[in-house]
C-alpha cells in the first residue's frame, strides 16, 4: 500500500500522456480524457500485495455494463473490489472512473471512500440497524448535504423503483434475507453512484430466494446506466447477471469473456469445473483426425466445435498445445466393452465415486483420463454400479472440442 | 418447580417444553444461596432497624433535604461532564492510534482501581490553592475549587468518569466496523458516521456507563471529603452527611442511609425496563 495519499484535485486538467478522446458520451463527467473506452467506463488496473498473496489484474467495463469477477475463495476478487471502492490503496497502477482518477500509485493520487461515487453492495448488506429502510436509503443523500426531506423524497422514488415501497418504515432486523438485499441495492443506487460493485450479492440467501432474487436483480441491474462489477464464486449467478465474465484465480485473470464463450471454453481446470465439463490438456499428434494426445494419459479424437467459433476451420498444427473440453452428458458408460460402434472415443476406468446432483448422479471414474459422467439414477440402480468397478465409457468425437492453450496468459473469447 | 398435584415420587420427569438442561448442581447452587443471603442480608437489617416512627424528624434535623440535592445535583452534573468528555476520550481509545495509546489508556482508567482518598490528595496537589494548576487558577481567575460545590463535582467526576469511558470504549471496540465502511461508501464523513451509526448503535452501552457512573458519583466518598471536605450545604453529600450523622446519632444515619437506598433502587428500577435488559433492541 502506497501511504502517499491526497485527495484528488477535482476538476483537475487532463494529465501529461493520457490521450483524449474525440467524443465525450457524457459531458457532465467533467474531464474528458479516457483512453479508449467511453467517458463514463471503469478502468482499472490494480496492483495489490497482501503478504505473499499479490493481487494484478485489469479491468475495464463500459457504462451499463456488468462485468463478473468469477473466482475461487482467496483468489483476491473481495480485495479487488475494496480497492475500487477505495477501502485499500492500490500499489501499482490507476483506478479512473468517468475519466476522474481515483487512485493513481504513479502519481500519488488516491481519493477517500467518501469522494468516491461508489455504490457497493455488501454480501453481508450492513444496513444501519437502528435506522428505519426509508432512512437507510436516505442515508447517502443525507450525508452528501441533502435536506431530510429532500433525502427522504429521493429515498421514496427508489424505493419505489425497486418495488420496496411497503417495506419503508420497518427496521432492517424486520426483513427478510431477499428484502435486506433488495434494500441494500436501493441504498447503493440512492447514492447516485458512477460505479455499481456487488460483492456475493445473493450468497446469503436460501436455494429458493437466490432463483428469485437473481432473475429481479437482473432486471434492477439493467436501469443502472453506469459501469457495474460484481464479485461472485458462482458461475450461474455470473452468468445470468453479467454480460461479461473474468475470471480471477490466485490475484492473476486467467480468462475472460462472455458467459456462453467461458462456459463452451473453459481456460482452466477451476473454471471446467465449476461450468460442469471435463477439462484436459494435450498435444495434437494427428491433424486429420484430430486426435490429442492428453498429458494425464489416454487419447481423445476432438472432432466437435461450436457454429459461432470462428477459428474452429483454423486446424492447428501437430504439436500444439490444446485444451480438451468433454461434457459429463455426452459420455456414455457401460458395465461391460462395447462392440463396435460409432463413438470414436472408447476407453475404460474404475468408478471412484458417486455424488448425487439435483436430477441426476455425477459418477467420477478414475481411467485414462479420469472422467466424470452423468446419467440419472435409474440407469445407477439398473446397472448396479458401485464403487471400484470396471466400466467402459464413449464418446462421440463430435462431443469432444478442443482449442489451443493459452499456456498462462488470459484468455480473451 | 414443585407442583402440588405431582405425587411425591422423586424428581418428576420434565415436561414438555420445560427446561431438561438438569438442575442446578449443588457445588454451584450453595455458594450462590450463600452469595445471595450475604449482599441482601445488611439491607434487610437496615430496613428492619430503621427508626421508620421518627423517621420524618430525623430527615428534617439533619438537613437531609439539603444534602440530597446536592447528591442529586453534583452527581447528575459529573456524569454530564463524564458523558461530554468521556465519550470522545472512549472513542479515541477504541479507534485512534498514536504513540503510548496503552500507556494513555491505562493511566485513564487508574481512577477506577485507585483508593479514592488518594484520588482526593491527587485532587489538591493539582487543583487545590497551592496546586500545580489551582495556584493559577486562584491568582489569575480568583477561582478556588477545594471546599466549593465545583470541587465535589470535580472530585466525582474524577472517580465517576472512568467507568463510563470503559463501558464506552468496549461498546465502541466491539461495534460493527463493517457498518463504518458501508457510511463511507455513502458519503458520510467520520464525524457523521460516529454520530448518526456508531453512537446510536452505542447507546445501550452509553447509558449502561452513564448509570454507573452517575451512581458511583452519588456514592462518593473519599475524594470528595479529601478535597472538598465536610460544609453542609456547600459540599456535604449524602454519604458524608450518612458518615456525620453516623458519629453522633447512629439513627439518624441509618434513616439518611435509607433514602439513599431508595434513590438507587428507583433508578435502577426506572432504567431496568428501558435500557439495561440484555438483548432489547434497539
Amino acid at each position: 500500500m502506497t501511504s502517499k495519499f491526497s485527495r484528488l484535485h477535482r476538476a483537475g486538467t487532463p494529465r501529461a500522456g493520457t490521450p483524449l478522446t474525440g467524443e465525450p458520451s457524457d459531458p457532465s463527467a467533467g474531464q474528458r480524457h479516457t483512453s479508449t473506452a467511453s467517458a463514463r467506463a471503469l478502468q482499472a488496473d490494480v496492483g495489490i500485495d497482501r503478504g505473499a498473496f499479490r493481487l494484478d489484474v485489469q479491468v475495464e467495463v463500459e457504462p451499463g455494463q456488468i462485468l463478473a469477477i468469477l473466482g475461487p475463495n482467496g483468489s483476491g476478487k473481495t480485495t479487488l473490489l475494496r480497492a475500487l471502492a477505495g477501502l485499500l490503496a492500490v500499489a501499482r497502477g490507476r483506478v479512473t472512473v468517468g475519466g476522474q482518477v481515483w487512485d493513481d500509485a504513479g502519481a500519488g493520487i488516491f481519493v477517500p471512500t467518501v469522494d468516491r461515487a461508489v455504490g457497493l453492495v455488501f454480501q453481508d448488506y450492513r444496513l444501519f440497524p437502528h435506522l428505519s429502510v426509508l432512512d437507510n436509503v436516505a442515508f447517502a443523500p443525507r450525508a452528501r448535504g441533502a435536506t431530510r426531506t429532500a433525502a427522504r423524497t429521493k429515498a421514496i422514488a427508489v424505493l419505489h423503483q425497486l418495488g420496496l415501497s411497503d417495506l419503508t418504515d420497518r427496521k432492517p432486523g424486520a426483513l427478510s434475507g431477499g428484502q435486506a438485499q433488495r434494500v441494500a441495492l436501493a441504498r447503493a443506487l440512492a447514492s447516485d453512484p458512477q460505479l455499481l460493485l456487488l460483492d456475493e450479492p445473493l450468497a446469503a440467501l436460501d436455494a429458493r430466494t437466490r432463483l428469485e432474487i437473481r432473475a429481479e436483480l437482473r432486471r434492477h441491474l439493467a436501469t443502472f446506466t453506469g459501469p457495474a462489477l460484481l464479485v461472485t464464486h458462482d458461475p450461474l449467478e455470473a452468468m445470468v447477471l453479467a454480460d461479461r465474465i473474468l475470471v480471477l484465480e490466485g490475484g492473476r485473470a486467467v480468462q475472460e469473456g462472455t458467459p456462453s464463450a467461458v462456459a463452451r471454453r473453459p481456460a482452466t481446470e477451476y473454471v471446467a469445473r465449476l461450468v460442469g465439463l471435463n477439462l484436459y490438456t494435450g498435444t495434437i499428434t494427428d491433424r486429420a483426425t484430430r486426435r490429442i494426445e492428453l498429458d494425464s494419459g489416454g487419447a481423445l479424437y476432438a472432432a466437435g466445435h461450436d457454429p459461432s467459433d470462428t477459428d474452429a476451420r483454423i486446424l492447428p498444427l501437430n504439436g500444439t498445445r490444446m485444451l480438451v473440453a468433454l461434457s459429463p452428458t455426452a459420455i456414455s458408460l457401460f458395465t461391460h466393452q462395447p462392440d463396435a460402434g460409432s463413438a470414436r472415443n472408447v476407453w475404460s476406468g474404475r468408478i471412484a465415486g458417486m455424488e448425487l446432483l439435483t436430477d441426476r448422479i455425477r459418477i467420477a471414474v478414475d481411467g485414462q483420463p479420469d472422467a466424470l459422467v452423468d446419467i440419472t439414477p435409474a440407469a445407477v440402480a439398473e446397472l448396479e454400479l458401485h464403487a471400484g468397478q470396471r466400466v467402459w465409457l464413449t464418446a462421440k468425437a463430435t462431443e469432444v472440442t478442443a482449442y489451443p492453450d493459452p499456456g498462462h496468459s488470459p484468455v480473451i473469447l | 418447580m414443585t407442583q402440588t398435584t405431582a405425587p411425591a415420587r422423586g424428581p418428576a420427569p420434565p415436561r414438555a417444553g420445560a427446561d431438561v438442561t438438569g438442575r442446578t448442581p449443588w457445588p454451584l447452587a450453595v455458594p450462590a444461596g450463600i452469595a445471595i443471603l450475604f449482599l441482601l442480608l445488611p439491607l434487610a437489617a437496615m430496613i428492619l432497624r430503621a427508626p421508620w416512627r421518627d423517621l420524618p424528624q430525623i430527615l428534617v434535623d439533619t438537613q437531609a433535604v439539603a444534602a440530597l440535592r446536592l447528591s442529586l445535583e453534583t452527581a447528575t452534573t459529573a456524569t454530564a461532564l463524564s458523558i461530554l468528555f468521556g465519550v470522545p476520550l472512549a472513542w479515541v481509545l477504541a479507534k485512534a492510534h498514536f504513540p503510548g495509546h496503552s500507556l494513555v489508556r491505562a493511566l485513564v482508567t487508574l481512577p477506577l482501581v485507585l483508593p479514592p482518598v488518594v484520588g482526593g490528595v491527587a485532587l489538591l496537589l493539582a487543583f487545590g490553592r497551592l496546586g500545580l494548576v489551582g495556584q493559577y487558577l486562584d491568582r489569575w481567575f480568583g477561582v478556588q475549587l477545594p471546599f466549593s460545590t465545583a470541587g465535589v463535582v470535580i472530585a466525582e467526576t474524577f472517580v465517576a468518569m472512568p467507568f463510563l469511558v470503559v463501558t464506552v470504549e468496549g461498546a465502541l471496540r466491539s461495534a460493527d466496523l463493517g457498518l463504518e465502511e458501508a457510511a463511507a461508501t455513502l458519503g458520510s464523513r467520520r464525524f457523521a458516521t460516529f454520530r448518526r451509526v456508531t453512537l446510536p448503535l452505542v447507546a445501550p452501552s452509553l447509558v449502561a456507563g452513564s448509570v454507573l457512573c452517575w451512581a458511583r458519583a452519588l456514592g462518593e466518598f473519599g475524594a470528595t471529603i479529601t478535597f472538598a471536605g465536610n460544609l453542609p450545604g456547600v459540599t456535604q453529600t449524602m454519604p458524608l452527611a450518612v458518615y456525620q450523622a453516623f458519629e453522633t446519632d447512629p439513627p439518624s444515619a441509618v434513616a439518611l442511609s435509607l433514602v439513599l437506598l431508595a434513590v438507587s433502587v428507583t433508578v435502577l428500577a426506572l432504567l431496568r425496563d428501558r435500557w439495561l435488559n440484555p438483548g432489547t433492541p434497539l
